[in-house]
This record gives structure tokens, C-alpha cells and sequence, in this order.
């Protein structure tokens, strides 16, 4: 059809202030350009530098469509190449992760060899290669930021650069580490992987959707906190009730739980508070909490309680329970989910339990409430293919004053984070790439 | 109790969840039952890991509760299991505390609709001999592709 890939400026006609046309979620010419066009121009999450904790570990992954390789050079610093031999193209790892043996990358084809900076060491029966135009290349380093341990990369080589990507948002990355009496984070374990059979941008988008969870998980939620309250009088009160019974909370809450949102697609709502407030204390941990910064400090950092922190395009983060979900997509409806946990290092093993409980119960593939939310997105998906209108509404508590940019604090059930979200997808899919040399 | 009344009850537990009487099914747990999923591989047991489940009765009890919710939007189309079981064999047997181990390799298909997902992996259910004949104090369920990107698991492996 070519409608968008021959005039890719056309997909600004996809966003209005208020609303956005189906084919956002529907074309797979669309998605064709936001693989090459909105994926190289943000900056997209890697992984984390705990998973290569020595020289010569690697974690390998696919930034949109490209395959990458973070690693860690003998220099300690934390890389990311392509995973591809400047050769013949072959993917050098095929792992997940590993480490590289005698500190090179070893391409499995011709043996061709790079050292972890990506420098070309050595090619067999190099003298074939004399007189040739194109000087033997090694592995061009991608443009990649370590902000306190998340390692993010731009495939573009011209675009926003990271602080002034991400800007402010970027606190609650810094919350959820300082949450370490150490202030440092590590990777507990490999990740939850569960397969949505939608479009990346509802899932992304649905983390700071406070109108949605008194409803979708209803069925879930809502039968926890009535078994709970049939329990007998005195019963402790499980962790899992604690993690559950918030989400059926009314639309009162929701909406002065406050939302944050920032230029280029980024917002966390749980400005005042959130469903993660009310966790009962842990006594050991506030103690070397206290310990570590001392009694107001520590107080300043438990007290913040932010619900999701949406890094646009590719992650969300619940810095107060440890645990982010990652957006990898795969197709124009199809997105697979990685939901990690962390441990706050210098933490009592009850905060890591508390995370891993909360990431296996909303994030898991066997997760109750995640069945109801993943129901819904495949509904808008089924759905939207219906012609009775070709736009979708995002028009809660939209104010046309918003042309000159959408940035503050709202209440949480505003839409204004999603009206962001498609103000910096419009940008993105529009700015052009200088190619490569 | 025989040990063959023991694996009688893995095969008659999964005939329970495949037909869908999760009263029935729930009673067979004892009250500190724990149902296991492992995320990983050599996996040890505990809540400091991930695992894909780790319930107790009062999350089992959500979890068959929700199932039958008019509300339950996932189950609005109705999903439908079959476990094909291969012969389950007694893992380990002390008498004296009158607790064994089943292991049991399995085939497991759930479909709604239009769609079918199978998976495969071994499950091993910890019996404990009770006055009420053997009751399940752990269910351990081991799929084999628990590292892969998996789609909703909407009933009981």
C-alpha cells in the first residue's frame, strides 16, 4: 500500500491533540517505521550493568530490530556493540548471556576476533586481504549511557542526548537505587517473560492508565480483598493481600495519587502517594536505611512512593517495589513483556521477597491480573479493526492550552501522559537519521 | 495408605482441573500447601526468587474464586485443559512420616476458542498421609520451557 512508508511525514497526520488514528496500533507499515525511525531515535533500555558484573560478561538483546551485545571491557566500563561480524554479518553471540573467552569476541563462522571495545584483533590468513578498498573494520561502539547501573542506547548517531532525553524524569531511577543502604541495585535472577499477543504502545501506554484497574481487575483484586475480609478477626494480614487489595481501590484515589509528566514521552504517576504506600514497614531495613543516610534523608527516600515511572519508549519502572517492565516488540501485535526484579543490595532478603512476590503475581504469564489486562489490550486490537470511526480518544481532561507542550502535575486520571507519549512519538517518527558514513 | 493410592491421586487431581471441579480440587491441598512454579532452572525453593507461581491456599482460593467471577473479562471466552499424564513413579517414600514424592512427566494443552497452547514438563506432588487419606502439601511444577516468552496460562498445569 506505501500510505506511510513512501511519505513518512504522513504519520503526523496519525496524531491529533486529543485523539489518534487506528492505524497507530493497526499498520504494519507503521510499525515498520517506528522500527526504523522511533526505536534508533530514543534512547532504548539494554539491560542492567549488574548482569555483567566482571570483565568479559556479556547479555545480549534486540533493540528494536538489531541485535546488540552489552559488555563489560577489560577497563570495566560497560559497552554496547552490535552483535554482528563485520565479516560476513553473523550474530557473534547467541547466548542470552555468557562470558567471552579470553577476553574477545569470537565470531563462530570465520573466526574473525574482536576485543571488548569492539576493536577488530584478528582475522585468519589476514595476507588474502591486502589491496582490498575497505579497510577491515571492527564493531562500531553504539552510543550508549550507564545511568546508575540501567544501561540505555540511541542506534542513531544524531538525536537528543540522554539527560536531555530523559531529564527530571530520571529521579525515580535515582529513588529506586537510593532505596539501597548501599545505593546499589543487582538483577534478582532472570526475568518473567510473557508474550502479549498486542501492539507495544498499549501496553506502555497502560501504566499510567489510573481509570483502568477498579475495573479490569475487578475479578482479581476485588475477590482477594473480599476473602481477606472474611477472614477472622486478628489474621496477619499476608503480604499478598497488601499487594493486591490496593488496585481495587476507588477512583478517588487514583485520581489524587497525581501523575508527573515530562518532555519526550516520559511520566510516572504516584506523585503523592500510591498503591504501594501502605506496605507495612520493615524494621531492619529502616534501620540501616537510617544508618546509611541518617534519619531525614532516609525518611525523604522511603517516603516517595512512585507507582509507574514510564521511560518512553521501553521501560517502566516501580522504584518502590524494585521491580521494571521492558517493551520489546516484535510485531505490530505481537510484544514481549520482561518483567525483572531487583535486589536493594545491603537489603534484608524481606524486601527482595516482597519484590519477587509482587513481579510473580502482576507480571507473570500465570498472573491473574495480568490476564485481565492482556484480554483487554488483544480487545482494543480486535477491536479497533471495526471502521466505525478511525480515531481513538484521548481526551480526558485534554485542554487545548496544551499545544504549547504538555509538562506538570495533573490528577492521575487525566490522559494527559498518553497525549505525551504521542507528542514524542510524533517527533520521533519524524526526525530524519543522518545515515552512517 | 498404599503408594499406589498416592499416585492414584495425581492422576485423579488432574482429572479435577481438566473438568473443572476446583472445589474438589482445592480440598485435596493441605492447609499449608504451597503450589510451585519455578522461573528457573535448579530453582531453590522460597519467596526470595521469581517463580511463575508460589500460592498457598488463600491465592489458590483467589485464584478458583476469580475463575468463576462474572467479571473475569480473560475468561469471558472460556478456556479448557487436558492433561495427558505419563505413568507417575513414586520419586521417594518414608513410612515413618507417612510422606512421599510423585514424579510425574506431562503433556498439557489448554486451549479457548480458537487458539491451543501445549506445554510439557514433570510435576512432582509431595504427599502427606492425613486422617483423611492422602493430601497434597506440595505441588511442584516444572515446565520445560519455563525460560521461554510464554502467552497467558489462564487454568491449573
Amino acid at each position: 500500500m506505501n500510505r506511510y512508508s513512501a511519505d513518512p511525514a504522513s504519520v503526523r497526520g496519525l496524531v491529533r491533540p486529543d485523539c489518534i488514528h487506528r492505524d497507530v496500533y493497526l499498520d504494519p507499515e507503521v510499525f515498520d517505521l517506528e522500527m526504523e525511525r522511533l526505536w534508533r531515535n530514543a534512547w532504548i533500555y539494554v539491560g542492567h550493568d549488574s548482569q555483567v558484573p566482571n570483565p568479559g560478561d556479556f547479555y545480549s538483546a534486540q533493540i528494536g530490530r538489531e541485535p546488540v551485545i552489552m559488555v563489560r571491557g577489560t577497563d570495566t566500563k560497560v559497552r554496547v556493540l552490535p552483535n554482528r561480524c563485520s565479516h560476513k554479518g553473523t550474530k557473534l553471540v547467541s547466548a542470552t548471556q555468557g562470558h567471552c573467552q579470553a577476553g574477545l569476541l569470537r565470531c563462530p563462522y570465520h573466526g574473525w576476533t574482536y576485543r571488548l571495545d569492539g576493536t577488530l584483533r584478528s582475522v585468519p590468513m589476514k595476507s588474502g586481504y591486502e589491496g582490498v578498498q575497505e579497510p577491515l573494520r571492527g564493531l562500531t561502539e553504539l552510543n550508549s549511557f550507564n545511568y546508575r547501573g540501567f544501561v540505555f542506547v540511541r542506534l542513531a548517531h544524531e538525536g537528543l542526548g540522554f539527560q536531555e532525553f530523559f531529564g527530571d524524569s530520571l529521579t525515580s531511577i535515582d529513588n529506586m537505587v537510593d532505596r539501597s543502604p548501599e545505593g546499589r541495585l543487582e538483577v534478582a535472577g532472570p526475568p518473567l517473560r510473557y508474550l502479549h499477543d498486542c501492539n507495544w504502545k498499549m501496553y506502555v501506554e497502560n501504566l499510567n492508565d489510573a481509570m483502568h484497574p477498579m475495573v479490569a481487575h475487578e475479578s482479581s483484586a476485588g475477590t482477594a480483598k473480599r476473602l481477606w475480609n472474611s477472614a477472622p478477626p486478628g489474621t496477619p494480614k499476608p503480604m499478598v493481600i497488601e499487594q493486591f487489595t490496593p488496585f481495587v481501590n476507588d477512583y478517588e484515589f487514583f485520581e489524587k495519587m497525581g501523575v508527573k509528566v515530562y518532555p519526550h514521552g516520559h511520566s510516572y504517576t504516584g506523585v503523592n502517594f500510591s498503591i504501594h504506600s501502605s506496605y507495612s514497614s520493615v524494621g531492619e531495613y529502616e534501620k540501616r536505611m537510617v544508618a546509611a543516610y541518617g534519619e531525614e534523608r532516609a525518611r525523604a527516600i522511603l517516603s516517595e512512593a512512585r507507582h509507574n515511572t514510564v521511560y518512553y519508549p521501553s521501560l517502566t519502572i516501580k522504584g518502590a517495589i524494585q521491580t521494571i517492565r521492558v517493551a520489546r516488540p516484535l510485531a505490530v501485535d505481537k510484544t514481549l513483556i520482561e518483567s525483572w526484579t531487583f535486589r536493594l543490595v545491603g537489603a534484608p532478603d524481606e524486601i527482595l521477597a516482597r519484590s519477587a512476590t509482587y513481579s510473580r503475581l502482576i507480571n507473570a504469564p500465570t498472573s491473574m491480573v495480568g490476564h485481565d489486562d492482556l484480554h483487554c489490550y488483544r480487545a482494543i486490537q480486535e477491536g479497533l479493526a471495526s471502521a466505525s470511526s478511525n480515531w481513538v480518544s484521548l481526551h480526558r481532561n485534554f485542554t487545548p492550552t496544551e499545544s504549547a507542550g504538555i509538562t506538570g502535575t495533573f490528577g492521575a486520571t487525566n490522559e494527559a501522559p498518553m497525549r505525551g507519549q504521542y507528542r514524542a512519538w510524533a517527533e520521533l517518527m519524524t526526525q530524519v537519521e543522518i545515515p552512517p558514513a | 495408605m498404599s503408594a499406589q493410592s498416592a499416585i492414584d491421586l495425581v492422576y485423579y487431581e488432574a482429572r479435577l482441573i481438566d473438568e473443572k471441579r476446583f472445589d474438589e480440587w482445592y480440598e485435596l491441598f493441605t492447609d499449608d500447601a504451597l503450589y510451585w512454579m519455578p522461573l528457573s532452572r535448579d530453582q531453590p525453593i522460597g519467596e526470595t526468587y521469581t517463580s511463575l507461581l508460589y500460592e498457598d491456599k488463600l491465592l489458590l482460593k483467589v485464584r478458583i474464586e476469580r475463575l468463576r467471577h462474572p467479571n473475569a473479562f480473560s475468561q469471558h471466552q472460556p478456556s479448557f485443559s487436558q492433561h495427558v499424564l505419563q505413568q507417575p513413579a513414586l520419586e521417594s517414600n518414608d513410612p515413618a512420616s507417612g510422606r512421599c514424592v510423585i514424579r510425574t512427566p506431562f503433556i498439557y494443552v489448554e486451549t479457548k476458542r480458537d487458539t491451543q497452547l501445549m506445554l510439557a514438563g514433570v510435576a512432582f506432588h509431595h504427599v502427606a498421609s492425613t486422617p483423611g487419606g492422602w493430601k497434597i502439601h506440595m505441588k511442584k511444577v516444572e515446565l520445560l520451557n519455563r525460560d521461554a516468552a510464554l502467552p497467558s496460562i489462564e487454568l491449573l498445569i
